[in-house]
C-alpha cells in the first residue's frame, strides 16, 4: 500500500513543517499508553527517529513500506520493536507508539483543512497500518527468536554428564524428560562413555518429578544402546512415590540395576569393579 | 576382491572393519577366520566396528552368525567400538544383537576376554576332583 507521489509530498510537507509540535504531541500519547515505564526522554527520542525516517523517505520520492528507499523506516521501526520486545513489554504497548501517529495526523489535517482532507487522512492512516503490522511481525519474530534461545540454553544446562570416578560416569536428570531431551541425554551420554571409555553409566532420576511409561521407555531405551556399546548402567535415585508408581504402570526394569541412592549405586559399581570402601583404620599416635 | 585383515595378538584374533560389508565379503571373512580360530587355538575374537557408519540387519546378523561360529570352535566374541549413532539407531530399530558381547574399546575388548578365559581355567580347576586332592 503505498502512498501517492502527491500524498507524499503533503505528508512530508505537514510532518515537516511543525516537527517540533508533532514529535511533542505524540510522545504524549506514547507516554500516557505506557503509563511511565519508559522515561520521556527515551521515548522522544525513539519517536524523533521514526519522524526523521518518515520524512528522510519522502524525501526520496514516495512512501512506500516495501520499497527500497524505505530501507532506514524499516530498520527505525525493527529497532523499537526489539527493544520493546526484550525490555518485556506487551505487543499492543509496542505497536501503539506507532498507532499514536494517527492521532497525530488527525489534529493536523483538521486543522490545515483543505478539499483533500479525508482523502489524505485514509491514506496516511493506511500507511500508518502497515507500520503498525510491520511492528507487530518484527516483534513477534524477537520474542519467538528469545524464546529459542532460551530453550536451548534450557536444554544445554539441563543435560550435564559428570565423571564421578575412574571408569564411572553419571547423568544427574532433572525435570520433566521429553522425546527431545531423552535423545540429548542419551547422545551426550554415549558420546562420553566413548571419549572417556568408561564401562559404568549411573541414571540418577532424583530431579525427575514423575516417571511415567514414556519416561521408562527413554530410559530403557539409553539403557539398551549403551549395553550396545560395552558399557553397564545403573538407576539411582527412585523415590518411594516413584516406584509406586513404576509398579503400578507394570515398569519392567528387567536385569538393569537400579539403587535407592547415587552414593548405593556409586558403591555398587565400585564393588564390581573390586575397589575396596572400607573405612581407614583411625591414626594412632605412636 | 576386498578382504577383512585377520591380525593375531597373543591369545586373540582383532579384526577390523574398514569397509561397508557385501555378502561376498562377509562369506569370505566368515571362512577366513573359522580358518585362523582353528589354525592358531586362540580363544578369542574382536570385532573392531569403529570404522562402521551403518550397521543394519545385514550386519548384525553377520556379527551374530560370526559370534556362532567362533563360539562352537571354543572361542569368545566380543565386538567393540560401536558408535553412540549407531547403538542410537539399532535400539531404535528394535535389534538388540543376541548372543553378542560387547565393549567400548579395543583394550577392554581385551580385558573382557582375558577375564572370561581366566574364569574358565580356574571352574576347570575347581571341577577337577584330583587338583582338590592334589593340594596339602
Amino acid at each position: 500500500m503505498a502512498l501517492s507521489t502527491e500524498e507524499s509530498g503533503r505528508l512530508v510537507a505537514l510532518l515537516s513543517g511543525q516537527d517540533e509540535r508533532v514529535t511533542t504531541r505524540w510522545t504524549e500519547i506514547v507516554t500516557s499508553s505506557l503509563r511511565g515505564r519508559l522515561s520521556q526522554a527515551e521515548l522522544r527520542r525513539q519517536v524523533q527517529d521514526l519522524h526523521r525516517a518518515i520524512v528522510a523517505t519522502g524525501d526520496r520520492g514516495t512512501i512506500d513500506l516495501s520499497a527500497d528507499n524505505a530501507a532506514e523506516l524499516r530498520a527505525a521501526l525493527s529497532e523499537l520493536s526489539r527493544g520493546r520486545a526484550r525490555q518485556g513489554f506487551s505487543a499492543t504497548e509496542t505497536t501503539i507508539s506507532i498507532f499514536a501517529l494517527k492521532d497525530v495526523l488527525a489534529e493536523l489535517v483538521q486543522e490545515t483543512g483543505g478539499p483533500n482532507a479525508l482523502h489524505d487522512y485514509v491514506a496516511f492512516s493506511k500507511l500508518v497500518d502497515e507500520m503498525g503490522l510491520f511492528t507487530f511481525e518484527s516483534f513477534v519474530r524477537t520474542r519467538e527468536s528469545l524464546i529459542a534461545d532460551q530453550a536451548e540454553q534450557l536444554l544445554e544446562l539441563s543435560t550435564p554428564v559428570v565423571k564421578l570416578w575412574e571408569g564411572v560416569v553419571a547423568v544427574p536428570l532433572v525435570g520433566t524428560l521429553d522425546s527431545a531431551r531423552a535423545q540429548v541425554v542419551m547422545e551426550r551420554l554415549l558420546q562420553t562413555l566413548v571419549d572417556t571409555s568408561s564401562p559404568y553409566a549411573i541414571i540418577d532420576i532424583t530431579g525427575v518429578p514423575a516417571v511415567d511409561t514414556q519416561v521408562a521407555q527413554h530410559i530403557l531405551k539409553t539403557v539398551v544402546a549403551a549395553r550396545l556399546m560395552g558399557a553397564d548402567c545403573i538407576i539411582s535415585g527412585i523415590r518411594p512415590q516413584i516406584a509406586q508408581t513404576i509398579v503400578a504402570l507394570g515398569i519392567e526394569f528387567g536385569d538393569i540395576a537400579t539403587k535407592a541412592s547415587l552414593a548405593d549405586a556409586l558403591r555398587h559399581v565400585l564393588r564390581l569393579n573390586g575397589v575396596e570402601t572400607a573405612r581407614r583404620q583411625p591414626r594412632r599416635d605412636a | 576382491m576386498e578382504r577383512v585383515p585377520i591380525l593375531k595378538i597373543g591369545d586373540i584374533l582383532l579384526v577390523s572393519i574398514q569397509l561397508d560389508m557385501s555378502d561376498q565379503t562377509a562369506v569370505q571373512l566368515q571362512e577366513a577366520l573359522a580358518e585362523r580360530i582353528v589354525d592358531t587355538g586362540c580363544h578369542g575374537v574382536i570385532i573392531d566396528i569403529t570404522a562402521l557408519d551403518i550397521v543394519d540387519s545385514f550386519v548384525g546378523r553377520m556379527l551374530s552368525t560370526i559370534a556362532s561360529i567362533s563360539k562352537v570352535l571354543d572361542a569368545e566374541t566380543v565386538v567393540v567400538g560401536m558408535r553412540p549413532a549407531v547403538a542410537i539407531t539399532l535400539v531404535e530399530l528394535g535389534l538388540s544383537l543376541n548372543g553378542i558381547r560387547t565393549a567400548l574399546n579395543v583394550e577392554r575388548g581385551m580385558e573382557l576376554i582375558a577375564a572370561a578365559h581366566a574364569d574358565e581355567l580356574d571352574y576347570q580347576l575347581d571341577d577337577d576332583p584330583d587338583a582338590e586332592t592334589a593340594r596339602p
